[in-house]
């Protein structure tokens, strides 16, 4: 495998930035009720940490080590900025729904920690990559949880009412509403994990 | 590692700061007329709503102008500041349109001691015209607005909206419900002397009041915030109310008077 597809394909299972490096929790209990929300926040997240990654990486010989969580601070904040920006203009009942968890990408690990341990040392291209796998493997999960959450909880899938069509109703079938709450988001990230380590023993912990 | 003097580094910071202030602001000035038209639609979508119009936000563009005949924005006295007609799409009277008009800022000047102006909306659905009146408070962790939508009368509910900044998940937030607004309708805002007495929200309410509905389990803080907010807005529009509730019958009258001519002229 070469190394730019192994950087970019890491992320995505072996090195998953929820089920592995643990990071991100917060946001991905917050958003998952329903799949448009966690699909967009997958994207938003994916567009920041891999654009974030690209420039923090082009500037890095410039960047005075003094300054450099400042430097990384500004650059993240801008590009959710923007990111807001564009989701109020474009989408925004997504917008609404996400609320305050798109200024919080700005706090979320993933992105600060990416930086910090990748952005920082590496290659622009390199960087970049590991920023999309990065972003993809979070999403990743996010759209699990919340296609899960969504199907159980409201019966539905983009809003569409899939449990009704499908005539369960009828026999007696009743949403749980347990799934749309945020403790079942964070017990099917444990099932997520618990599956992966059985199947990867490499990540097991002695 | 390199080292970077002092002033290298202030300036880098200068610099960074600039680039992304202006990148931001650019960005942020060319988006906004969109952003501004996702507002407008939405405030439009949740006036539909009041009066049971439900429909998607690029909808309720069209729509609201369907529906909605004219924007009113009455002063406390109960004279009316400005009239601005929805289907010419022209501000007749005052300068200043009522869609437009920020409840906020007009219940801060009220509290200053000056002459605050609030808005109602006049609609006709299915041939028959009614108010809608927007109101906004407090609920226990933030704002909480509602739409009053009321029969010709000026009177009888038939359809209210709520909504809220941050109330509690599953309890104050439960607002927003078709649980707790359904019971609204058909309740009255006015006793039999034609004052303004509001909608209360109480525990136990009694379902055949006319002035009462259920509250929110667990929800009291929010549901007083409720009762609050409807009475203070509500109570602004007695003096506009009593001049139109006494207005149509006026007009009745004369209607009735003419046809009468008419009879003895036969």
């Amino acid at each position: 495998m070469s190394k730019m597809s192994k950087i970019f394909t890491t992320p995505l299972l072996k090195n998953n930035p929820i089920t592995v490096q643990v990071l991100g929790i917060c946001s991905c209990l917050a958003v998952t009720a329903q799949l448009k929300p966690a699909l967009v926040m997958a994207i938003s997240v994916t567009v920041v940490v891999a654009l974030a990654n690209l420039i923090i990486s082009c500037l890095r010989n410039t960047i005075p080590p003094r300054i450099r969580i400042i430097v990384q601070l500004v650059v993240v904040s801008a590009l959710v900025i923007l990111v807001n920006q564009v989701l109020m203009a474009f989408v925004y009942d997504v917008s609404k729904q996400l609320s305050v968890y798109v200024g919080l990408i700005i706090t979320n690990c993933i992105v600060m920690g990416r930086l910090e341990a990748f952005a920082m040392s590496r290659k622009p291209m390199e960087s970049l990559m590991d920023g999309i796998g990065n972003g993809l493997g979070y999403g990743i999960i996010l759209v699990i949880l919340g296609f899960v959450r969504e199907l159980f909880g409201s019966g539905t899938l983009f809003g569409y009412p899939v449990m009704e069509k499908l005539g369960l109703y009828k026999i007696g079938y009743e949403n749980n509403g347990l799934v749309i709450m945020a403790p079942m988001a964070l017990i099917l990230v444990g099932v997520i994990i618990w599956i992966q380590r059985t199947k990867d023993k490499d990540l097991l912990e002695d | 590692m390199k080292n970077f003097s002092n002033k290298y580094i202030f300036i880098y910071s200068a610099a960074l700061v600039a680039v992304v202030a202006v990148i931001l602001s650019v960005v942020a000035m060319g988006l906004k007329d969109r952003q501004n038209a996702n507002v407008r639609n939405e405030k439009m979508q949740t006036l539909l709503a009041a009066i049971n119009v439900n429909c998607s936000r690029d909808e309720a563009a069209d729509l609201y102008n369907q529906y909605f005949d004219s924007e009113l924005t009455v002063a406390t006295d109960g004279s009316v500041v400005s009239v601005y007609n929805v289907k010419d799409g022209k501000l007749e009277e005052g300068d200043v349109r009522a869609f437009d008009i920020k409840l906020k800022e007009q219940q801060n000047l009220e509290k200053a001691g000056q002459k605050g102006a609030f808005p109602v909306y006049l609609f006709t659905k299915d041939g028959r015209k009614g108010y809608v009146i927007p109101t906004q408070g407090n609920g226990l962790w933030g704002a909480i607005f509602s739409n009053i939508a009321l029969d010709e009368d000026f009177n009888t509910i038939i359809g209210v909206t709520f909504s809220h900044e941050s109330e509690t998940p599953g309890l104050g937030a439960e607002i927003t419900t078709q649980k707790f607004q359904a019971p609204f309708v058909g309740k009255q805002i006015l006793d039999e002397n034609g004052q303004v007495i509001s909608i209360a929200v109480k525990k136990n309410a009694d379902a055949n009041g006319m002035h009462e509905v259920d509250a929110i389990t667990g929800g009291t803080m929010t549901s007083n915030g409720v009762n609050e907010m409807l009475a203070t807005n509500l109570m602004r529009y007695q003096k506009f109310i009593d001049a139109t509730r006494t207005a149509p019958a006026a007009e009745e009258a004369m209607v009735e008077n003419a046809i009468e001519e008419e009879v003895s002229n036969e």
